[in-house]
């Protein structure tokens, strides 16, 4: 069970906020966990718009010993050179906070963050029910 | 929807965030607001964000913006309502409105802002009259 949602545009990342939030409950989260997942899915989806030039996402229902909600972030954009760099806490290459992947490490289950520079980025976050 | 609604209550300026903000709704706030303020000299600023089931950076960025520009232009804001999870989500991703009062209701939001403005009025009162009830006109 997947979908995938555009964001191509910033009215996109509410969109994406509404989805990720419905598969979240259909899961079963908490409402804490789904908070968490639905924070974490903007503040990737914001990245992927404003620094990967637009991109999409995937969101897939997994299912191990516990149900979960698996979010693939893919654009095309410039990649991340440095990506120890990105993932500091406070560290931003624009104008935001610098919050966006390190919190959303911390608010996830796992993540998983590749990227080539000249080739794009792909961001991907799990979070499962308790 | 273009624009939150910004409601005026005295000196204060009121506002309920009902919406899903997306990012230009966001930033036309800022520019409402501000605009306001100075229209109406209002001294306080009271954000209700209580209907809001997120707040990611961009949304705290914009309280943290809104609270700097009131205070320039010599309001004070008060953010209430936070849902629990909000909470605990903002500080596990570091973000924790430095800067932004905040109240758990809009009653006591209000109290903090009487409070908060209630330092030249008392001055006023002791220049007018010697024994005025300040409790009272408060």
């Amino acid at each position: 069970m997947s979908d995938t949602l555009p964001i191509r545009a910033p009215e996109d990342i509410v969109l994406v906020r509404t989805a990720v939030r419905k598969a979240a409950i259909a899961a079963k989260l908490g409402l804490v966990d789904q908070t968490k997942l639905v924070t974490a899915a903007s503040e990737i989806a914001r990245n992927t718009l404003d620094y990967g030039k637009g991109g999409d996402v995937i969101i897939e229902r997994v299912q191990a010993a516990k149900a979960g909600i698996r979010l693939t972030f893919q654009d095309q954009g410039p990649g991340i050179p440095n990506l120890d760099l990105a993932l500091t806490d406070g560290w931003t290459s624009g104008s935001g906070m610098g919050l966006g992947l390190s919190g959303t490490r911390r608010l996830m289950d796992e993540f998983d963050l590749a990227s080539k520079p000249g080739e794009g980025t792909t961001v991907i976050i799990t979070k499962w029910s308790r | 929807m273009d624009h939150i609604p910004i409601l005026r209550m005295g000196e204060f300026l009121l506002i309920t965030v009902q919406v899903d903000m997306h990012d230009r709704l966001a930033i036309g706030l800022q520019d409402d607001l501000t605009e306001q303020i100075v229209r109406f000299n209002s001294r306080g600023v009271l954000i209700d964000i209580s209907s809001l089931d997120v707040v990611d950076s961009f949304i705290g960025r914009m309280l943290g913006n809104i609270a700097a520009m009131s205070r320039v232009l010599d309001a004070q804001t008060v953010v209430v309502g936070m849902q629990p999870a909000v909470a605990i989500t903002l500080v596990e991703l570091g973000l924790s409105l430095p800067g932004i009062r905040t109240a758990l209701n809009v009653e006591r939001g209000m109290e903090i802002l009487r409070e908060e403005t209630s330092h030249s009025l008392i001055e006023i009162i002791d220049e007018s009259s010697e024994d005025a009830g300040v409790e009272e006109v408060l």
